[in-house]
C-alpha cells in the first residue's frame, strides 16, 4: 500500500505543478497502477504518453477514487518497449494501443496490440509495427503481424459490417465471427473519423480551440465544452460566476435529456415498436429546441465559454424553458411507459446483450453502460464541479447489465434530470455570467472530469513555461465503452446487434478525435 | 353466362395488376396514425414504382443470370398465384382440378429464385437473409397446406375456386371452429410470408435484422421495382385468401360483391398495420416457435374437422 502514497493527489480542475508529479520506474508504475485500481471504487480516467526526450516517452496515468473524490497522478519514462500494463490492469488495454500508435512505443505482452485510429506515429521514424513514414496507412488495413480475430471451422462464417453504417450515421467497421445466427466474437475497428484534434490543440488555447472541443463529439458539445472551460478556469485560478455555472448545468441536462430520449426512441425503432419510436424522435427535438432557446444552437454550440457562458437567460426565457421542460417530460413519460408496458418489446430487451458486473469492472465501463451493470459511478456526484456541488442528482443504477438495464437507466436519468431542471429553473442564482480569465498557470497539470450524457469525460492539460498547452488529452466515454459493446455481443444473435449498439450508442468521432 | 364470366376475368386481372400497391399504402397510413404522424401518401407505392421503372438497373459484375432472373420469376410467380385465387366471389381466370398444388408451389418457386439470386451476390448479409427465409418458409408452408386441407375436405375439391368459394359459407355453418383456427393461422402465414412485424420489419434499415429485405439489397431500378410490385401482389393474394375465408357470403349483386371484397382486403390491411403498431418484432430465435405453434393449431383444426360426423 506504500506505493499509493507516492502518487500525486489532486482534485477535479485543481492544477498541480508538473514537477511534483512523481516519475517512477516502469515496474513501480505498473505495481502502483495495479494496486490503485484494485477496488470497485476507483477507475482509470486517462493513460497517455507525452514526449520526454528524443528517445523516451513519459506515460502519465490518472486514476480516480470515488469515495474521496481524489484524482491520483503518476508518471514513468519508457523507451521503445516496456512491459505491458494490460496484463495486470485490463482497463489499460485500449489506452496502451493508443500510446503504441501515437508514440511508436511497444507495450510488450499486450494481448491484442493493434492500431486504433490508423494514422502515422507522431515520432518520425518510429512505429510500433515497423511501418515506414512514407507508407500509406488506410483505416482498417492491418499492419503486418496483426489481423482480425478469427474463429475457424467448417460452419463458421464471418460477417463484415460497415464502414458505411446502414443508417448512414458515422463510419465504423464491425467483424462478426458467427455460427449460424450466433455470434462468437465481435471485433470493432474505428478510426475513420480521426481528425487529429488533440495534436492541433497543442500550443493553444487559441481562438479555434473551443470550436475543436465543441466538435470533438458533436452530440456532447456541452459536455466537452464544459470540461474544457472548467479546466481552463482551474488553470487560471478562477471560477465562472455561479449563474453561469447553473446555466452550464442546465445545458448539460438538456443535452442528456435530448440524447436519452432519442436513444429510447432508437431502441424502440430497432425492435420495431413504432409508437415510442415516432414519439421520441419528436420529443428529442423538443429538448434540442430548448437548448436552441438558450444559445441559438440546437446542440448547444457557443453557449459555454471559458470564464462563464456566452449568453444569459432573462426571466421570460427561464419561464419558457420551465414550461417546455414540463411539457416535454410529460410526453417522454408517456412514450416510455408505453414501451415498458408492451411485453414483446420487453422480451427483446431483457437478457439481451448482458455484460456481467465482473467484465464491466475489468474493462472500466463508464456512464450509462457502466451504471446498467450496477457500477455506482457518476462524476456529477463523485467529482462534482459547477452547480453539481450544490444541487445533487441521485445516481441511477440498475443491476441486470442487459439492453433493458441500459434503457432503464436512461429512463431513470431522464426523470432525475427533469426534476433537476425544474428545481434549477425555479431558483437560478443571480449575477453576471462572464468573468475574465487571467493568465494560465505555467508548467502545470490539470484534470477536468465532467459527466456527459454518455459518461465520464476526462480532459487533461499540461502547460508549458508560457502557460500554453504542451499537451492536451481528451478521453471521451466512448473510448472506455466500445469494448463493452464487443463483449455484450458474445453468444448473442447477430440480429440483436443493432439493438445492442443503440443501447450503448457510442460516439465514433469522440473516440477517433 | 359467358359475358359475365369474361367481365369478371377482366375485373380480376385489373384488380391484381392495379390494386395491390394500395394495400401497402393503407398499412403505412395505419402505422403512421398509431405513431401520431400523418404518414406518406396512400399512393406512395405507385409513385415509387413509377420512379424505379424510370431508373437504370445496376448489376454487380460478380453476379450471373441467376441474379437477374430473381425479380422476374418473383413477379411472374406472384402473378400466376394471383390468377388462381378467386376474387370478389367470382371464379378465378385460371382454374383446374388440383390448382391448389400449383398455387402453393408457384409461390415456392418464386421464393427459390429470390433466394438463389441473393446467394448469387456472394454477400454475407444476403446469404444470412436467404438462410432465414428458407428456415421460416419451411415452417410456414405446413400451416398453409393444413389450412388448404381443411378447406378441401369441407368442399371436397382440390380446386381453389371451390375451396374458397361457396363451400366456405356452408363450412361456417357446419364446422366453424376449424375454419376460425385456419383463419387465424393464415393471418400468421400472411405476416411471415410478407415480412411484416412481428416476423420481419419492412421499414428497418438494419441489414443484420432483415429477412426478406436483405435478400434484395443489391437490386436496383426496374428490377427492384419488380420485387416491390411482386411483393405487393403476394401480399394481396394472402389478404384475398383470408377475405374469402372470413367474408364468404354473397349479396346477390356481383358488383356489390366486388366492393365488399375490396373493402375486406383494405380492412385486413388495417389489421396488419395495427398489429405492426402495437407490438415489437420477435427475437429471431422465437420466430420458429411461433410458426410451429401455428402449425400445431392448424393440425388441430384438421383433427377437429375429422372428428365431426
Amino acid at each position: 500500500m506504500a506505493a499509493i502514497d507516492e502518487s500525486l493527489t489532486t482534485f477535479n480542475c485543481q492544477p498541480v505543478a508538473l514537477a511534483d508529479v512523481p516519475v517512477v520506474s516502469c515496474e513501480d508504475f505498473a505495481e502502483w497502477l495495479a494496486n490503485d485500481l484494485d477496488s470497485n471504487s476507483s477507475g482509470l480516467s486517462a493513460l497517455f504518453g507525452v514526449p520526454a526526450t528524443q528517445h523516451s516517452v513519459r506515460l502519465y496515468a490518472v486514476t480516480n477514487h470515488l469515495m474521496t473524490g481524489r484524482l491520483c497522478v503518476m508518471a514513468t519514462d519508457v523507451g521503445e518497449r516496456y512491459a505491458s500494463l494490460t496484463r495486470n490492469v485490463s482497463q489499460a488495454h485500449w489506452f496502451e494501443r493508443e500510446i503504441a500508435e501515437q508514440w511508436g512505443v511497444v507495450p510488450a505482452g499486450h494481448p491484442w496490440l493493434k492500431p486504433i485510429r490508423f494514422h502515422h506515429s507522431y515520432v518520425r521514424g518510429r512505429d510500433a509495427w515497423g511501418r515506414t513514414d512514407d507508407e500509406e496507412i488506410l483505416p482498417c488495413v492491418q499492419p503486418d503481424g496483426t489481423d482480425y480475430f478469427k474463429v475457424r471451422g467448417e460452419e463458421i462464417h464471418e460477417v463484415a459490417v460497415g464502414p458505411v453504417h446502414a443508417g448512414v450515421i458515422e463510419p465504423g467497421h464491425f467483424r462478426f465471427q458467427c455460427h449460424g445466427e450466433n455470434v462468437f466474437s465481435l471485433e470493432i475497428e474505428l478510426g475513420f473519423q480521426h481528425r487529429g484534434i488533440e495534436r492541433s490543440l497543442v500550443g493553444g488555447p487559441t481562438k479555434r480551440t473551443l470550436h475543436y472541443i465543441e466538435t470533438a463529439a458533436g452530440d456532447t458539445t456541452t459536455g466537452h465544452a464544459t470540461a474544457y472551460c472548467q479546466l481552463l478556469e482551474g488553470l487560471a485560478g478562477t471560477e465562472a460566476p455561479l449563474r453561469a455555472q447553473a446555466i452550464r448545468c442546465l445545458a448539460l441536462e438538456f443535452e442528456r435529456l435530448a440524447n436519452h430520449t432519442g436513444d429510447l426512441g432508437g431502441l424502440a425503432t430497432d425492435v420495431g415498436f413504432l409508437p415510442t419510436a415516432s414519439f421520441c424522435g419528436r420529443i428529442r427535438g423538443d429538448w434540442l429546441n430548448a437548448t436552441a432557446l438558450m444559445c441559438g444552437n440546437r446542440f448547444g454550440r457557443s453557449l459555454v465559454r471559458p470564464g462563464g457562458t456566452r449568453w444569459d437567460l432573462n426571466d421570460g426565457l427561464v419561464e419558457e424553458l420551465a414550461k417546455r421542460t414540463a411539457a416535454a417530460f410529460e410526453d417522454v413519460s408517456g412514450a416510455a411507459r408505453l414501451m415498458w408496458d408492451v411485453p414483446t418489446a420487453m422480451a427483446r430487451f431483457e437478457n439481451c446483450g448482458t455484460v456481467s458486473r465482473d467484465v464491466a469492472d475489468g474493462l472500466g465501463l463508464v456512464g450509462t453502460a457502466g451504471r446498467a451493470c450496477g457500477i455506482d459511478r457518476d462524476a456529477r456526484r463523485d467529482f462534482p464541479s459547477g452547480m453539481y456541488r450544490f444541487a445533487q442528482i441521485p445516481v441511477s443504477v440498475w443491476h441486470t447489465g442487459d439492453v433493458f438495464a441500459r434503457a432503464y437507466v436512461r429512463w431513470l436519468e431522464i426523470q432525475r434530470s427533469a426534476r433537476f431542471l425544474r428545481e434549477q429553473l425555479r431558483a437560478l442564482p443571480i449575477g453576471g455570467v462572464q468573468r475574465d480569465l487571467g493568465p494560465l498557470r505555467p508548467s502545470a497539470l490539470t484534470i477536468s472530469l465532467t459527466e456527459g450524457w454518455r459518461g465520464e469525460i476526462c480532459h487533461v492539460a499540461i502547460t508549458d513555461e508560457a502557460g500554453g498547452f504542451a499537451h492536451y488529452k481528451i478521453v471521451d466515454p466512448s473510448f472506455h465503452n466500445w469494448i463493452g459493446l464487443a463483449m455484450a455481443l458474445r453468444n448473442q444473435e447477430i440480429s440483436d446487434f443493432p439493438v445492442n449498439n443503440k443501447s450503448f450508442n457510442l460516439s465514433y468521432c469522440g473516440h477517433d478525435l | 353466362m359467358f359475358d359475365s364470366l369474361s367481365i369478371h376475368s377482366v375485373l380480376h386481372v385489373l384488380t391484381v395488376l392495379l390494386f395491390p400497391p394500395l394495400l401497402l399504402g393503407v398499412i403505412n397510413r395505419t402505422k403512421a396514425m398509431f405513431g401520431g404522424r400523418r404518414g406518406r401518401p396512400l399512393l406512395q407505392t405507385y409513385f415509387d414504382l413509377a420512379k424505379l421503372l424510370r431508373k437504370e438497373s445496376v448489376f454487380s459484375e460478380t453476379t450471373t443470370w441467376v441474379f437477374r432472373f430473381g425479380p422476374v420469376v418473383g413477379l411472374a410467380t406472384a402473378l400466376v398465384a394471383a390468377m388462381v385465387v378467386p376474387l370478389g366471389h367470382a371464379s378465378a381466370p385460371l382454374a383446374f382440378n388440383g390448382d391448389v398444388i400449383l398455387f402453393a408451389y408457384v409461390l415456392s418457386l418464386g421464393r427459390f429464385f429470390t433466394m438463389t439470386a441473393a446467394l448469387d451476390t456472394g454477400s454475407a448479409f444476403e446469404g444470412m437473409g436467404a438462410a432465414r427465409e428458407a428456415t421460416f418458409a419451411c415452417l410456414a408452408e405446413p400451416v398453409l397446406f393444413l389450412g388448404l386441407l381443411v378447406l378441401s375436405r369441407i368442399s371436397s375439391s382440390l380446386e381453389m375456386n371451390a375451396l374458397l368459394g361457396d363451400a366456405v359459407a356452408r363450412g361456417w355453418h357446419a364446422s366453424a371452429a376449424p375454419l376460425l383456427l385456419v383463419a387465424v393461422c393464415w393471418f400468421v402465414v400472411l405476416l411471415v410470408e410478407n415480412c411484416r412485424i412481428p416476423f420481419d420489419d419492412p421499414n428497418t434499415h438494419l441489414e443484420l435484422t432483415m429477412i426478406h429485405e436483405v435478400m434484395v439489397l443489391d437490386h436496383s431500378g426496374p428490377a427492384f421495382g419488380m420485387i416491390i410490385y411482386g411483393a405487393a401482389i403476394k401480399l394481396f393474394v394472402f389478404v384475398a385468401m383470408i377475405v374469402n375465408l372470413v367474408l364468404p357470403f354473397r349479396t346477390g349483386n356481383s358488383l356489390l360483391d366486388w366492393i365488399v371484397f375490396l373493402l375486406g382486403t383494405l380492412f385486413v390491411a388495417v389489421l396488419v398495420g395495427t398489429v405492426e403498431s402495437v407490438m415489437a418484432r420477435l427475437k429471431m430465435a422465437e420466430i420458429p416457435k411461433l410458426l410451429i405453434g401455428a402449425g400445431v393449431v392448424s393440425l388441430f383444426a384438421v383433427i377437429l374437422l375429422l372428428s365431426y360426423p
